[in-house]
């Protein structure tokens, strides 16, 4: 239980024996952000989802006031859907794969909600932004119906080994969030839309609508905003390739770009 | 009236409820789909290891009769046969069809599916994408029904609870009650039928292997309301997870697979570090039990052994309930050749490396067989409220076989979807006699109560007794006299509950309010799974009594059928008829050929 702003405990992660976390936290749309902090035992294998669920069994803070239990998204708990991204001190990662002691600095994890999405409360943030911008470059095969047609097309295994890598975005738009160019201004897709193009776009069956998804990634917001910053890449939780994956489309969207010339 | 343009609701966007939609919105009928999460987010992401299908493309002979057979079996006789029968004909065709939505699954040098062994069955018929098959079939529907709701045939309604059922005065569903999940209105939706896909309820014990939002909430509000619920005895318990602070990680069977030893110090809190504790101090009780296995029984035997050692024996590592998983003693090569994926999740979540430390592991909730009752046609005993996937408890009888699931899920969905809109299109009109104003009410009511709460106690501890004592008592052994216990401390959190504190009382995004809503749903959820426990005096598949050892099908080749009795505010029993019309019942062992 926490008591008045004690000390901070600096020894080296092994000794630690509690730890300090800071969050950010806003009651809704456009309330002001607030700061709070909570000791808690550092527990072995604890990370940043499990201290919020020990808040929620507790919630005071550390100078002794209660408080309530903080707003998060969260659901596997196995860093596979995507839910829990959020800034933890800076760095913008999964937060149920972010073990306490190994995130720490000197005692003190900072957690905060993505700094490009809107905030519902506290951590949890509106990303369908990036649900929308999926439905625009149809990024689905477009079956011809549900019921018995036989088999898929065949695919060598290194058509699998190409494809399976770029189906494993779990959408946690971590790739935008790092994204210096993923901003109001540019309206930019993001890598993980692009990826999910290219993935279908090579599909023997999903590239009858390659044309279409090559012209919703052209212009403004489209595929030209990218800087190669190469962010997106080193951020993703899942290693995704994705600055192949741009250059790839980048490239399509430029021979598509000509043949419109041609045949409009 | 609503033979023009049937409506119907699917709560739940995991496999079942997605493939449901799918068949809806093709045949012309209108969806609105409900999640907490966005659908992409649901559970079924979870799944690794595959999903079963008859395929036969390994020359071997596998059939879909064997298929069937293998289930039964594996199932201890409990599931009706009519409905398996048609999921594992139908087998074959969803993979094709999954396949040519554009699953990655893994392939043969000549491009074909490439088919895996799984446990209980002796055939190659698991097909699978990399390590992460339930995310990729997810997927592949996801973007389906995404394509259908650009076409406005699907409206989606993500970060919305379904609260209850709408029914009208002579029982009939006509809708939904829902809550927003920002601003924490409920609304009423009016639907001809609705069909509840809300997975399974592992956070009834607390931590387990499934996700958060898996607690068994909306199925226990239909309960309560009405619907029969079934075989809730039944609880899979996979015996290696990875015990977290927050949830069970699975561990794969393949870890034991490539020669992982399970053993505990022989003295309690044996203060040495693993590694330096001599072999003699050591106890293998596996192969100590097992010669024959040894570390390679099967999963219910495993889980039971460990439960054993540390319950019983009280020789968990530390106190802990967690034993050893080693597999130092195997070379670096190897393991990084064999078993790579599966220890990279052991160092990302718990920070060790299992090459020179041994991991530690204990069974956990993993899977609910039992679910609400449905005929054939997946429809409850409410008419109008159809049910699919692990909300449900059609397919899998006493224990589920691994990579049944994710099939039956999708196979109960389309079977769902398209008899709810035949159902919905020979339904007479409502009668407007007020009941979804008043339904509305009550649950505005509940509300209203939890918010103006002032009592002392906090909802998150109250979950983590119920969650206690489930797992202690109503997982791997079960005695009477636990069971009895656990009633009884499930009746006094219920009692502990009219006095809960909800520190926040906000009207927006309110998750702790959300979940303590969930939890009075758990609470009465968990009763029928301990009592219809207590009622099964026999062992069979995952439920296992150490004083009744044997399968008792003269008295319990049945199925348990639980309904609430709103008065004593407690559920009442019935047994059922198993329908074996094909198979007829035999003893299951796995120590020898069936
Ligand atoms: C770690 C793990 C590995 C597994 N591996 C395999 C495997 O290899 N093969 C296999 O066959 N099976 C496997 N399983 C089992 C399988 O994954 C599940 O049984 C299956 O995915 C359940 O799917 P579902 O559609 O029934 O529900 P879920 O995927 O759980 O979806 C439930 C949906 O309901 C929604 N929901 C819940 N409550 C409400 C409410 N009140 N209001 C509105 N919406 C609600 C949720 O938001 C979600 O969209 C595994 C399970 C686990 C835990
Ligand atoms: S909770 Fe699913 S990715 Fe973290």
């Amino acid at each position: 239980m926490a008591t008045t702003t004690a000390p901070l405990d600096t020894r080296s992660p092994a000794k630690l024996k509690t730890v300090r976390i800071e969050i950010k936290r806003q009651a809704s749309p456009d309330a002001e952000p607030r700061w709070e902090k909570f000791d808690l035992p550092l527990r072995t294998g604890m990370n940043a989802i499990s201290a919020m669920m020990e808040i929620a069994a507790n919630p005071v803070t550390a100078d002794g006031r209660e408080t309530t239990p903080i707003a998060y998204d969260a659901n596997c708990l196995e860093e596979v859907c995507g839910s829990c991204a959020m800034r933890i001190n800076g760095k913008a990662r999964m937060a149920c794969s972010a073990l306490i002691d190994k995130v720490q600095e000197n005692g003190v994890v900072r957690l905060e909600p993505l700094s490009k999405m809107p905030v519902v409360r506290d951590l949890s943030v509106d990303r369908s932004v990036l649900f929308e911008n999926l439905k625009r470059v149809k990024a689905w095969v477009p079956l011809d119906g549900s019921y018995d047609l036989g088999s898929g097309p065949r695919i060598t295994p290194q058509q699998q080994e190409e494809a399976y890598p770029l189906s494993r975005c779990i959408s946690c738009t971590i790739c935008m969030e790092v994204c210096p160019q993923f901003n109001e201004e540019t309206g930019f897709v993001g890598a993980a839309t692009i990826a999910q193009a290219k993935l279908f776009n090579e599909h023997p069956t999903g590239r009858v609508l390659k044309e279409e998804r090559l012209h919703a990634l052209m212009g403004d917001g489209g595929i030209q905003e990218c800087g190669y910053a190469q962010n997106c890449v080193n951020a993703c939780p899942k290693m995704l390739p994705l600055t192949k994956a741009i250059s790839d489309v980048s490239r399509d969207v430029m021979i598509q770009a000509v043949k419109d010339v041609f045949t409009r | 009236m609503a033979a023009a343009a049937a409506k119907i609701i699917v709560v739940g966007g995991g496999l079942a409820g997605l493939s449901a939609v799918i068949k809806i919105a093709e045949a012309g009928g209108s969806v609105d789909l409900f999640s907490i999460v966005p659908v992409k987010r649901s559970h079924s992401v979870c799944a690794q290891g595959g999903i079963n299908a008859a395929k036969n493309l390994k020359g071997e002979g596998d059939t879909t009769a064997a298929h069937f057979d293998d289930t039964i079996y594996g199932g201890d006789f409990l599931a009706n046969q009519t409905p398996v029968k048609g999921m594992c004909e139908a087998a074959p065709a969803i993979i094709d069809l999954l396949d040519r939505m554009g699953v990655p699954f893994n392939r043969t040098p000549e491009g074909l599916l490439d088919f895996r062994r799984f446990g209980g069955t002796l055939y190659h018929r698991t097909a699978f994408a990399g390590a992460t098959t339930g995310q990729q079939l997810l997927y592949a529907l996801d973007e389906q029904v995404r394509r259908y709701e650009s076409e406005g045939k699907v409206t989606k309604y993500e970060g919305w609870e379904f609260l209850s059922a709408v029914l009208d005065g002579a029982g009939v569903c006509r809708g939904i009650c829902a809550m927003n999940l920002r601003d924490m209105s409920v609304r009423v939706f009016d639907a001809d039928a609705i069909i509840l896909a809300t997975g399974g309820n592992g956070a009834i014990f607390g931590k387990s292997t499934n996700s958060v939002v898996c607690t068994g909430s909306a199925q226990s509000a239909l309960y309560q309301q009405g619907a029969y619920y079934a075989n809730g005895e039944f609880i899979q318990v996979h015996p290696t997870c990875i015990p977290g602070e927050d949830k069970l990680r699975l561990m794969s069977e393949s870890a034991r697979g490539e020669g992982g030893r399970v053993w505990v110090p022989r003295k309690l809190n044996d203060p040495r570090a693993p590694k330096s504790i001599p072999e003699a101090d050591r106890w293998y009780f596996l192969e100590e039990w097992y010669p024959k296995y040894g570390n390679l029984v099967p999963r219910d035997v495993a889980t039971r052994a460990i439960h054993k050692v540390v319950y019983e024996h009280e020789l968990g590592i530390d106190g802990q309930p967690m034993v050893y998983l080693d597999l130092t003693h195997i070379d670096r090569a190897t393991l990084n050749r064999k078993l790579e994926g599966i220890l990279e999740i052991y160092e990302k979540f718990v920070g060790d490396d299992p090459r020179d430390v041994p991991m530690k592991i204990f069974p956990g909730m993993h899977y609910t067989m039992g679910g609400l009752w449905v005929d054939f046609n997946q429809m409850t005993n409410i008419p109008g409220v159809f049910a699919a996937g692990e909300a449900e408890y059609n397919y899998h009888g006493a224990n589920r076989l691994g990579a049944n699931s994710l099939l039956s899920c999708i196979y109960g969905g389309f079977q769902a979807g398209p008899n709810a809109l035949r159902y919905a299109k020979g339904l007479t009109s409502a009668p407007a006699n007020g009941y979804g104003a008043s339904e509305c009410k009550r649950q505005e009511e509940i509300n209203g109560r939890l918010l103006s709460s002032s009592g002392t106690e906090n909802p998150f501890k109250l979950w983590r007794e119920l969650g206690e004592v489930m797992t202690k008592n109503v997982t791997v052994i079960r005695y009477n006299k636990a069971l009895a216990d656990t009633d009884e401390k499930i009746v006094e959190l219920l009692e502990r509950f009219r006095n809960i504190n909800l520190s926040d009382k906000s009207q927006w995004a309110n998750t702790s309010f959300a979940f303590t809503r969930q939890l009075y749903n758990m609470l009465q959820l968990g009763r029928v799974v301990t009592q219809g426990a207590q009622l099964r005096d026999e062992s069979r598949g995952a439920h296992y009594k150490p004083d009744f050892p044997d399968r008792d099908d003269e008295r319990f080749l049945k199925t348990t059928k639980a309904s609430f009795a709103p008065d004593a505010d407690e559920p009442r029993f019935t047994m059922e008829a198993v329908d074996t019309q094909y198979i007829p019942p035999r003893p299951r062992r796995y120590d020898a050929v069936k």
